[in-house]
């Protein structure tokens, strides 16, 4: 992020307003055609999906491109009602909401441990932390299934969340170690001086201050697990549990017998809606963060 | 647990600040390390590692279901899979992912971050291109699109009825792609479902190397001009090498998720596509686990999809070094 402060106006100096060159407008040109054209190939299919749900089936079929006659609302209660969409939107929510916590508290007082604290095996854990990143999921998922199976925590939410957590739980602490190394000791000294514990020293002094690398991890978590479909795939198959990429994917898979591409459609635009609003109101700190993980 | 508690007792010492201050264990410091380490490691332990491990030990067995009878047949399972058509068809093709998808999206992604950062004026400060923010914020949008839905939009873009692709396609007059299923024909399968994940992933990486760009001293790119480079040259030269080592973590990134690709494979054509051409390897894995019940199998497959992802890796970072990576960049 102080990559965004260095390249603010400079302050001390007028700037000289130079005169483009001929070259300097062709290039300029030539770069707002190429990047429109790939920001078409973005919005097009987006705007498309937008506007195909509010059509009716036939409509759908009869053209592509027409507008709607009616705006059809209806495709929206569909896909929240019948379809589902809704149970399972509040499936993730509780999901999402619940790991998201536990793994950012979870994860920042791992990280904290780990980059502050010196003792032996510390090397271990980090190690053993970067294997969860390298491996693929797809290693894990059978043993997986059964560990959770024989604890009695399959199909069901909690389960799902647990395991949110300890796979979003190594990213966490990478990310956040960083942060935790870079905070001064002095500070960590001084609020021993005034008698703060290890707790307090913790939640009172450090946590607050590591505030903008938690907000960076909590957003690329929230993503990250909103969008998680492999892992519910394969260990919350009743559907009364779905989350929200599941119901989706299934209502998707009932559309080759009962056709309603409108609610299908509505469907698409429900999920994507939540994420959307996240990235707006967040995109100055995701893009931030992105450029945070390049400084290692 | 052993592990953890024998961490906290033999650890509690040595703490880095109390080094010089005090050394006695307290409540407070024992609770503390057993509560923000052990906790944590806990879950990782046994929802991460663990089935790691296991998979290794079951990837030797011929379980088969859901009793506990789980007979060591050694390499079996491996000497199964390697004479297995289908599994080898899905390993061709999750290689071939793993080989087109990480240079399309980089090398897109790279233009598109360069035309950002040195599109602007040649003269006065160096700036970037006027107005590419809005590119920016659009760019990333697909980043942030489930997969699931990604694949689904996609899927019905090409749709061959009444998808959006076959109506501009046949509007503007190439009247041989009316009702061509881009997704169900085996000539077109696989190049389309690759498409599809590169425009879901361009744009984030897009940023990630604006990023980086931003991160070189204007000075460089200030002598650069004055020595008489354009802006090609510039690019080549100074841009690429001194962002050397982001892509090749973006490199490494977008082959380990290639080598994945479930999701949106598992969406566009959930049975393998036609001829299995789409058939990657985690689906195959997937539904020898989950439909036919094969766990042990299942397992040698996620330890073969495992040995790839690590090889891939490897290959890249020896790679780098070959060629000259992290000498010159500028630390």
């Amino acid at each position: 992020m102080s990559l965004k402060l260095s390249k603010a106006e400079p302050h001390g100096h007028v700037e000289r307003k130079a005169q483009d060159s001929k070259g300097d407008k062709v290039v300029a040109g030539v770069s707002h055609t190429m990047l429109s054209l790939w920001a078409l190939l973005v919005l097009i299919p987006l705007a498309w999906t937008l506007m195909s749900s509010f059509k009716t089936t036939s409509e759908i079929f009869a053209s592509p491109f027409s507008l709607p006659e009616v705006w059809k609302f209806e495709n929206y209660i569909n896909a929240w009602e019948t379809a589902g969409i809704g149970k399972s939107f509040f499936n993730t929510v509780i999901v999402v909401g619940f790991s998201l916590v536990i793994v950012m508290v979870l994860g920042a007082m791992c990280a904290y441990v780990l980059a502050r604290y010196v003792f032996p095996g510390s090397k271990a854990i980090y190690t053993l932390l970067l294997a969860g990143l390298t491996f693929p999921i797809f290693l894990a998922i059978v043993p997986l299934f059964f560990i959770l199976k024989n604890i009695g925590l399959l199909n069901t939410l909690p389960g799902l969340i647990i395991v949110y957590v300890a796979f979003a739980l190594p990213f966490t602490v990478f990310f956040l170690f960083s942060f935790f190394k870079a905070l001064p000791y002095e500070i960590g000294e001084a609020a021993q001086i005034d008698g703060a514990g290890e707790w307090r020293t913790f939640f009172q002094v450090m946590l607050p201050m590591a505030k903008p690398g938690l907000a960076s991890v909590a957003i690329f978590n929230f993503l990250g697990l909103w969008n998680q479909y492999l892992i519910p795939v394969a260990i919350n198959t009743n559907p009364k549990n779905y989350v929200l990429s599941q119901g989706i994917a299934a209502y998707a898979g009932q559309q080759g017998y009962a056709v309603d591409f409108g609610s299908l459609f509505a469907a698409a635009i429900i999920v994507v809606v939540p994420v959307m609003i996240m990235y707006i109101l967040f995109q100055r700190q995701l893009q931030g963060s992105v450029s945070a993980g390049t400084m290692k | 647990m052993t592990q953890v508690t024998h961490d906290v007792q033999s650890g509690s010492g040595v703490v880095a600040t109390a080094r010089r201050r005090r050394k006695k264990l307290t409540f407070d410091k024992v609770s503390f390390m057993a509560v923000f380490l052990g906790l944590p490691l806990v879950i990782y332990l046994v929802f991460v590692i663990s089935p790691f491990v296991q998979a290794v030990y079951y990837s030797m067995t011929s379980w088969g279901g859901f009793d506990n009878n789980m007979p060591f047949i050694g390499l079996d399972n491996y000497v199964k899979l390697f004479n297995d058509d289908i599994f080898m068809i899905s390993v061709r093709n999750s290689v071939v992912l793993a080989v087109f998808l990480p240079v399309v999206t980089v090398i897109l992604s790279l233009i598109l971050a360069t035309l950002v950062t040195i599109g602007g004026s040649s003269r006065g400060q160096i700036k970037g291109l006027k107005g590419s923010g809005f590119y920016r914020v659009i760019s990333f949008f697909p980043y942030v699109i489930p997969a699931v839905v990604i694949g689904i939009i996609w899927q019905q873009i090409l749709n061959p009825s009444n998808g959006l692709l076959n109506g501009i396609l046949t509007t503007i007059g190439f009247d041989q792609a009316k009702d061509f299923a881009w997704l169900g024909d085996e000539r077109t399968a696989m190049i389309a479902s690759m498409f599809i994940i590169v425009w879901g992933f361009v744009g984030f990486y897009m940023i990630l190397f604006i990023a980086a760009i931003k991160g070189i001293p204007a000075e460089t790119f200030e002598a650069a001009r004055i020595d008489g480079a354009g802006r090609f040259r510039t690019a080549m030269t100074i841009t690429i090498p001194l962002i050397r080592d982001n892509i090749q973590t973006a490199y490494v990134y977008m082959g380990i998720l290639a080598l994945d690709a479930f999701v949106y494979m598992s969406v566009l054509n959930s049975t393998g596509g036609p001829a299995n051409s789409t058939l990657v390897m985690s689906q195959k894995l997937f539904s020898t686990a989950f439909s036919k019940g094969q766990f042990g199998l299942a397992c040698a497959m996620g330890v073969v999809l495992a040995a790839i992802t690590l090889i891939f890796s490897a290959l890249v970072f020896l790679v780098n070094r070959l060629t000259g990576g992290s000498k010159d960049v500028s630390e």
